[in-house]
């Protein structure tokens, strides 16, 4: 019942169709988040928390919650 | 009542003057998934739900107006040193002759908020499921945002808003459960 998020990975990953007359240079490999609160549902007591500076930086309390995003800008396909 | 502290949740920095940010981030001030729209949304449907998450409501939605806080801080630092050739030139002329440089509740395409945007059905589970999918919906909107730019100052303040819709959509699931399971009533370690 306790999922740990850090067990759950945070992207996926699919090959979508590339079509043999598509106009523009195809993207293999499309990506979506998945983020920890997907699979806690209901969080468990007593998680490890950040101290004070670090859970303002991250947006929260816990590591467990926590869901790094990188921008695509720069990246090309 | 609400009691007012004379800064930001979290501070904003913007690194670039990246005048044509300002027209996108404008979507998380008045779009349908924006911060205008989860405030008032939870704190309006605070006063029917069951009480247990009455609480939450009000707490997620005081947190909603401090981040609406953060993106008119946004959109005003990007805009305020323009000249208006450097807002036609961004593509802001349209929202310029509306509004020279105010800010307005309306999304990126210029359309002004609308109550249509939120829902208040009285059923709470209904309700909380279109909390949740409002929390995930701006998740996925400020994802976007952090794509169109790559000033990391502006990427921080951002990433942090997206953190913060996590927990909320972890928030209005847990009430879920506590709303069909009467977890109060069961012993658990």
């Amino acid at each position: 019942m306790n999922h740990h998020s850090w067990s759950h990975p945070q992207e996926q990953a699919w090959a979508p169709f590339i079509g043999p007359f598509d106009p523009c240079p195809p993207i293999l490999c499309k990506t979506y988040s998945t983020p920890p609160q997907l699979f806690m549902h209901f969080q468990p007591l007593n998680l490890p928390q950040f101290c004070p500076e670090d859970a303002l930086r991250h947006g929260t309390l816990w590591p467990a919650l926590y869901s790094p995003y990188e921008s695509k800008w720069g990246k090309g396909r | 009542m609400w009691v007012y502290e004379k800064k930001l949740q979290y501070p904003v920095r913007v690194g670039k003057c990246d005048i044509r940010m300002a027209k996108l981030l404008i979507e998380q001030y008045g779009g349908a998934d924006g911060e205008l729209a989860a405030a008032l949304r939870y704190l309006n449907q605070r006063y029917t739900i069951p009480d247990k998450v009455i609480g939450l409501l009000n707490d997620i939605g005081t947190e909603e107006l401090a981040h609406l806080e953060m993106i008119a801080t946004m959109v005003y630092k990007l805009t305020k040193d323009a000249t208006v050739e450097e807002i036609r030139a961004a593509g802001l002329d349209e929202y310029y002759v509306n509004h020279d440089k105010a800010l307005f509740y309306e999304n990126a395409s210029g359309v002004p908020w609308t109550a249509a945007y939120i829902q208040a059905k009285g059923d709470p589970i209904a309700d909380l499921y279109e909390d949740i999918a409002a929390e995930e919906k701006a998740r996925a909107t400020y994802q976007w945002l952090i794509d169109m730019t790559d000033d990391v100052d502006l990427q921080d303040g951002l990433k942090f808003l997206r953190e913060r819709e996590i927990v909320h959509s972890l928030r209005f699931r847990e009430a879920v459960e506590i709303l069909k399971d009467d977890r109060d009533k069961k012993k658990f370690f």
